[in-house]
């Protein structure tokens, strides 16, 4: 018989009737274009369901937190970039609240606005991968040709503010690195303008889609139990129409004065999230509209680094200034020191509650930094989420958890 | 804000007294060191109560401080979305001690008490599948205890001859640079070349 359960030679199987039938045993990744960097999952299929996800991470560790404690403060900040790449100034917010926690440094209000701006053009840059990225694993080549074009542009006012595209290390203890120049804000502005328009092409292309819709609604639900038991945080809470945001619930910076809504899912599939992410891009928009306008109005004018012992001094002071120069040398050797206690600053960065859990004994180095990473948890539900979907739904799962390797594996 | 705090330290410490052994607020946040043994009952206590509703677990990690006799502070973060407020509890752990896992209460602290195992040694009693999670496979020791050295031990190579990853002991071209930048009239420990003079000279 063709099942295996007869021979030619008349013989028999050991288990007569019907055929044993094993679960099959699947590596995806981490060489795979939809694992979204380096996962490598362990899957156990019964037919094309997925009966257990067993992911293996670490495959990027870098050991951050080890090397971190062998550097000054400052020194440690550019390793944030390298966590999420994607957003990489939401990851420095988090360090430099930390810090300015323990040292009870107040940021001029012209700073707290650039790290606002910047922290928003970050949401966009990352939900803009995301989004179209996601897309891609589920089957549509356009939408991250055109969403990549507007991340080019993005990472070009990266560049104009602080000379990298990337890896910026532009927020700083105490404020940020250098100031704006004036044109820069009036591009900004100007794309602000623009971007709408392809929000919508994206939006046209993906959202009435009939093959995106059948990939990703109804996939992944996430119940509110389900938030709390595997502390998901960011657009996995607001795509279940839960509206937490850090951003609004337990505001930093200045995101109290600025006016945003929060967009929340109904259903808590993929298919929400996706809207969310679309929508929470025009929010973003509208707060770097208004940051820009109170960047430019009079009373956004000013310092933009809280002059003392953590950050430099002015350059013109230091070709007069002795003091200025011995400071300036000082801090870029030895570094500040931070007082003796321990605190977790935490920021609502694109993927969900990015927080540095910091302990200083008061040296010039943190005596341990704990890195929480959302999509270490977002990640770890992957087995719970994905146990009775389809194969093919393991990739859209991954793509709408949002992962990237820089941050989970630290 | 830090007197919500205190009121909710205060209300913590009158409901569970055999689990608190000491609070504090600072930084506007709130510390609650809890005896090793009742960590899973706490735990679920906060979860429980209608004033903590610390429903969400945020974080798990551990600090080494190798001159202590209990060696290690466990470090819990929780989080209540429905009070809007956050708790860190800490546990203090000798070397040979087991810290009861409190996977059952929140299933997310699997993957924070396997990274815990996996960079400190600290075992959790009761953990479903406590196996090293960032490290390699096979790897040896627990990089983020104090007397771990940064380089590690091993280096890896592909070597050519024998088609493979090869393991091999660290060695350093150059170097690890450690710089000391204590000055030496405020907190140095050692002395300057020179100085051994001045005490002879006594």
């Amino acid at each position: 018989m063709m099942d295996g359960s007869k021979f030619d030679d008349g013989s028999t199987d050991a288990q007569s009737g019907e055929q044993k039938i094993r679960n099959f045993n699947i590596n995806f990744g981490p060489q795979h274009p939809a694992a979204h960097g380096v996962l490598r999952l362990v899957l156990e299929l019964d037919g094309e369901i997925v009966e257990r996800c067993d992911p293996h991470i670490g495959l990027l560790h870098r050991g951050t937190e080890k090397l971190m404690e062998s550097r000054t403060y400052l020194q440690n900040l550019p390793y944030f970039d390298r966590l999420d790449y994607v957003a990489p100034m939401n990851q420095e917010h988090a360090w430099c609240l930390a810090i300015e926690r323990l040292t009870g440094v107040e940021v001029p209000r012209r700073a707290s606005l650039i790290r606002v701006l910047y922290s928003e053009i970050g949401r966009i840059l990352s939900h803009l991968l995301n989004v179209t990225t996601q897309a891609m694993d589920v089957g549509a080549l356009t939408p991250p040709l055109w969403g990549f074009e507007e991340r080019e542009k993005l990472m070009v006012f990266y560049e104009r503010a602080c000379g990298a595209r990337l890896h910026a290390a532009y927020f700083r203890p105490g404020g940020v690195h250098q100031d704006l120049p004036p044109q820069l804000l009036v591009d900004i502005d100007e794309w602000a303008d623009e971007f709408p328009k392809v929000l919508d092409d994206i939006d046209e292309l993906l959202t009435e889609n009939r093959v995106f819709k059948q990939r990703n609604a109804d996939i992944g639900i996430i119940s509110e139990q389900d938030i709390l038991d595997w502390g998901f945080s960011g657009v996995m809470v607001r795509g279940s129409g839960f509206a937490w945001d850090l951003r609004r619930a337990q505001p930093y910076e200045c995101y109290d004065e600025f006016d945003f809504q929060i967009p929340v899912g109904k259903n808590g599939d993929c298919f929400d999230r996706y809207l969310v992410r679309m929508e929470e891009m025009r929010q973003s928009l509208r707060i770097i509209k208004q940051a820009i306008a109170k960047l430019q109005a009079p009373e956004g004018q000013g310092d933009i680094l809280a002059r003392g012992k953590i950050t430099p001094p002015k350059r013109g002071e230091m070709k007069t200034s002795m003091e200025a120069l011995i400071h300036h040398f000082k801090l870029y050797t030895e570094g500040f020191h931070v007082p003796t206690g321990e605190v977790y600053a935490a920021v609502e960065a694109p993927k969900g509650e990015f927080g540095v859990y910091l302990v200083s004994d008061g040296s010039n180095k943190p005596y341990r930094s704990k890195i929480r990473a959302p999509g270490f948890l977002h990640l770890q539900a992957m087995d719970y989420v994905a146990s009775g979907h389809q194969l093919a739904d393991v990739a859209a799962i991954i793509g709408t958890m949002d992962v990237v390797f820089g941050e989970i594996d630290r | 804000m830090t007197t919500a705090l205190q009121e909710l330290g205060t209300h913590i410490e009158i409901k569970r007294p055999d689990c608190v052994l000491s609070w504090d607020v600072s930084f506007d946040e709130l510390t609650v060191d809890v005896a090793r043994a009742n960590i899973v009952g706490f735990v679920e206590f906060l979860k429980a109560d209608r004033t903590c509703q610390f429903s969400t677990l945020v974080d798990i990690t551990a600090v080494d401080y190798p001159e202590r006799a209990q060696r290690f502070d466990v470090v819990y973060h929780f989080l209540s979305m429905y009070q809007n407020h956050r708790i860190r509890l800490r546990v203090a752990v000798r070397d040979d001690e087991m810290v009861p896992s409190i996977t059952d209460v929140h299933a997310s602290a699997n993957w924070f008490e396997r990274e815990v195992f996996d960079m400190f040694g600290i075992l959790f009693s009761g953990h479903p599948d406590l196996r090293r999670i960032l490290t390699d496979y096979g790897f040896r020791g627990y990089p983020l205890r104090k007397d771990f050295p940064t380089t590690g031990y091993t280096e890896v190579r592909y070597d050519e001859s024998k088609k493979r990853v090869v393991y091999e002991p660290v060695s350093l071209v150059q170097e690890y640079r450690q710089f000391d930048f204590m000055s030496p009239w405020e907190g140095a420990h050692y002395i300057l070349p020179g100085d051994e003079k001045q005490e002879e000279a006594k």
